[in-house]
């Protein structure tokens, strides 16, 4: 097995009584797309701050490409690209002049930039916005020319924190696509999310984290064969009958969840158990089976659901 | 694997380590082209007018000289000539040290790229500094030339030297003042207030349209905490030489160093602090 | 500029741009007084007084008493105290229509919720005009309080200063409106301080205009700080004639023309 990029062990970052990265440890091997999922707060922005060498660490072991973020934040820096949760795109420059301007942070030279920033316009769909305005971005064009931005290096590593959230669900597959052929590429994905639809397209691995620990480790299909069932279903009686259905329908599963507007039952057949629930009388106002997602391994490791 | 990446950091971060603050200077030259007319005609427009309206026009009604400099009494425009410099470059901080860092750190948020970049927080900082002083030192330059074209200086070869004295008068109030836009979070109108009451005052009374001791001593400290006065004084000994009993030139210098310096240390703190907070 | 119309575009009129509402514009401006930034609004104050500290004692040392056309002398700082009246209501009336509007139509948004109200653009122009007379004057009040206490002996129509100065005001704010509805981007609002700065250095704030050749006065005159300096100067004073009529005639025209002026602007922006 190759050295890792990333290693970090014990790895913890207190603010004054608050303890907002307890002790985490994770490898990073290159050219994974390693996912950190988890509800808001739990510690994913601090832990990539600390990664992306901008946030000292209170206690711990990190290592980044072989270098201590310490003493070395401006080499990790050179060879890393971040994708922040909130864009900063300079507004005062076009769309293109954002690239070729961050491509000098790095000290390449401007004829460089200049051709890299066309490729990456390419790449990012966006050549004909090319001399646009930042402010006349859609936000998910906004988002594609942040990473852009993050590439104008050739990082080896790419950082994104949130890449999607606030998009609408078109702009995120076509957000998406772009991320999974960088994967293809080789290029190493460290990412935060708390949607596990993205973090099921896009991770081979994932840590779930919660309140600053890790809570489980594994791909996204061995996390959900691992802490739940093949199917799930979901049913509504309506938020004042839930939880009375639920006592009715306790012997059916081994596991069920209830919700304040829906009851979670976790099967391996869900039409099965579908059919038993009406053989008891009960009429969901609403019905579903569908596959288990990391959702579900989420609410069975932390009892809470990912979007509150 | 590792080490060979390894050497690869080491070395993409060579440049940046050494060139970082002039790369984010050029950055924010391309944001100041955009506004560059603007620039360039608050450059030239600006010196014409004060030095027709206050210059020549006040100077007119005046009709008496009221200071002197080494040779005895000196033109009213020669004495107000650098001391509209000196305000030309801290007015130049006074935009460039205020709105413009608020916004990179909360609005524009551009602070936060520049942070995820090899570069570190003093270079940003200082890549800032480097772009305000060139624009600082062209509004001067161009203000020392009209100033020359009015017959406003004395001896036009040592003050030559007054663009340079203007901007570290700029500096001298800029830094401070920067250290204070940086450590604000939220927009409640402080520089209004510093408009109101720190620039406007010290305009006023630093020894601007008229010398220093003309007002009574509890005014005076005014000007002996002001940057403007200190750059005016010492930009007027270069033009025309001061008159017996002025502060001795290194005072005023000493002043606008140490004002810049201290400026400069706590917004280079302030700057790691707060990017480097998280 | 984004925003919404309810109305068809094709039968605008006044009534669609006017709700006979800039009382509620008014009122939140007041609130906002109060919650936030009076600190600021009253720092407000503190310019024109520190312009007659420094310009008046100090520079008047030098200068003495100066010489009225109709032979009287006064004090040099009775001389400029209200030609900086004058200023600062052109100030702060060019500040409240343009960066202020300016900030709050482009940044703030605050517009946009008050459009999807009943409120019409005409009702957000005229409550904010009016919102900024009313400082306005509460500042020339206490600017004339301060001459008073500094012993620059006010005339008894000193009194009419008050209503001149909103006047002036509403001139300015008038005409300030109307060029923000051009404005894009913060640094075109730059260019107004170039139209501003040569009126307030050359309109007899300083010194009289006599000192310029003939033709450059006319070229004074012509502008409205002098007519507002003129005015103000001639009722602090006490030394009244017909020529007043021409400086109030010309804020009346001015009035009249600006806000003509901005209700076109308004209708091309929010009905077309």
């Amino acid at each position: 097995m190759t050295a890792p990029v990333i290693a970090a062990h014990g790895l913890t970052k207190r603010f004054g009584d608050f303890t907002a990265v307890d002790g985490i440890d994770f490898e990073v091997p290159p050219g994974e797309s390693f996912g950190l999922l988890g509800p808001n707060g739990a510690g994913k922005s601090t832990t990539m701050r600390m990664v992306g060498a901008v946030s000292q660490r209170t206690a711990g072991d990190l290592t980044v490409l072989g270098l201590d973020p310490d003493s070395h934040g401006p080499e990790i820096r050179s060879l890393l690209g971040v994708v922040p949760q909130e864009d900063n795109l300079d507004t005062e420059l076009r769309v293109r002049d954002n690239l070729i301007v961050y491509g000098r942070y790095f000290g390449i030279p401007r004829s460089v930039c200049a051709t890299r920033a066309d490729e990456l316009l390419g790449f990012a769909q966006l050549e004909e916005k090319r001399n646009a305005k930042v402010d006349d971005l859609s936000g998910g064009m906004k988002r594609r020319l942040t990473i852009a931005r993050a590439l104008i290096n050739e990082p080896r590593i790419l950082m994104l924190d949130e890449p999607t959230t606030g998009l609408d669900p078109q702009a995120r597959h076509v957000l998406w696509d772009r991320l999974f052929r960088l994967k293809e590429r080789g290029t190493t994905l460290v990412l935060t999310t708390h949607y596990m639809d993205e973090a099921e397209q896009l991770c081979d691995r994932i840590v779930v984290v919660d309140k600053g620990a890790i809570m489980a480790e594994g791909s996204p299909s061995a996390l959900i064969r691992q802490y739940s069932t093949r199917e799930v279903v979901e049913l509504r009686f309506g938020s004042e009958r839930n939880a009375e259905a639920a006592v009715r329908m306790a012997g059916l599963v081994e596991r069920i969840e209830v919700l304040p507007d829906r009851v979670l039952l976790y099967a391996d057949d869900g039409e099965a158990v579908l059919e038993r629930v009406t053989d008891l009388g009960l009429h969901p106002t609403t019905s579903l089976v569908r596959r288990s997602s990391l959702e579900d391994v989420f609410l069975r490791l932390t009892g809470r659901s990912l979007i509150e | 694997m590792t080490t060979t990446l390894t050497d690869a950091a080491v070395a993409a971060a060579a440049k940046p380590r050494r060139f970082g603050a002039w790369y984010i200077a050029e950055h924010q030259l391309r944001g100041m082209k955009a506004y560059g007319w603007t620039i360039v005609a608050g450059s030239v427009g600006n010196p014409l007018l004060y030095l027709l309206g206050i210059g020549l026009g006040l100077a007119a009604f005046l009709d008496q000289p009221i200071a002197s400099g080494a040779d005895g009494l000196v033109d009213y425009v020669w004495f107000v000539a650098p001391a509209l410099l000196a305000t030309a470059a801290v007015t130049v901080a006074m935009d460039e040290f205020t709105f413009v860092i608020m916004a990179g750190f909360k609005w524009r948020r551009i602070f936060w790229g520049m942070n995820a970049s090899p570069i570190a927080p003093p270079q940003i900082a200082a890549g800032l500094v480097i772009s305000v002083v060139l624009r600082m030192l062209f509004t001067c330059t161009i203000y020392y030339l009209l100033i020359l074209a009015f017959g406003a200086v004395g001896d036009p070869v040592t003050g030559a030297l007054m663009p340079l004295v203007g901007v570290l008068g700029g500096l001298a109030f800029g830094l401070p003042l920067m250290a204070f836009s940086a450590s604000l979070t939220e927009d409640k109108g402080q520089f209004a207030l510093v408009q109101r009451f720190v620039f406007t005052p010290l305009f006023l009374f630093s020894g601007t349209f008229f010398p220093l001791t003309t007002l009574p001593v509890w005014l005076q400290w005014i000007g002996w905490i002001s940057p403007l006065w200190h750059a005016s004084e010492i930009g007027r000994t270069l033009s025309y030489g001061s008159p017996p009993g002025a502060w001795p030139v290194g005072w005023h210098l000493a002043v606008l160093v140490v004002l810049a310096v201290v400026g400069w240390v706590v917004a280079r703190r302030v700057f790691v602090r707060r990017l480097r907070a998280g | 500029m984004t925003t919404t119309t309810t109305e068809p575009t094709h039968k605008a009129t006044i009534s669609s741009l006017y709700a006979r509402n800039a009382r509620a514009v008014v009122a939140r401006g007041l609130k906002a007084t109060k919650s936030s930034n009076w600190v600021i609004v009253l720092s407000g104050f503190f310019e024109p007084v520190f312009f007659l500290l420094a310009m008046g004692l100090g520079l008047g040392t030098f200068i003495g008493d100066v010489e009225l056309p109709n032979g009287t002398s006064v004090s040099y700082a009775a001389f400029i105290a209200p030609a900086l009246l004058a200023v600062s209501a052109m100030n702060g009336a060019v500040y409240d229509s343009t960066w202020n509007v300016f900030f709050k139509m482009h940044f703030g948004k605050l517009y946009d919720g008050m459009l999807a109200t009943s409120l019409g653009p005409l009702d957000v122009a005229f409550g904010e005009i009016t919102y900024a007379l009313l400082r306005g004057g509460v500042y020339a009040i206490g600017f004339l309080t301060v001459m008073q206490v500094m012993g620059l002996n006010l005339a008894w129509s000193a009194a009419l200063a008050i209503p001149a100065v909103l006047l002036v005001a509403f001139g300015f704010a008038s005409v300030g409106m109307a060029v923000t509805s051009y404005m894009k981007t913060f640094q075109q609002m730059d260019w107004i301080n170039f139209v501003m700065l040569p009126m307030f250095l050359f309109s007899a704030t300083f010194y009289p205009i006599t000192v310029y050749p003939g033709w450059i006065q006319g070229l004074i005159k012509a502008l409205p700080l002098w007519h507002a300096v003129e005015l103000v100067r001639g009722l602090t004073l006490g030394v009244l004639d017909g020529s007043m009529l021409t400086h109030v005639a010309y804020f009346v025209v001015m009035i009249g023309l600006g806000l003509a002026f901005t209700t076109v602007r308004l209708r091309a922006l929010f009905l077309d």
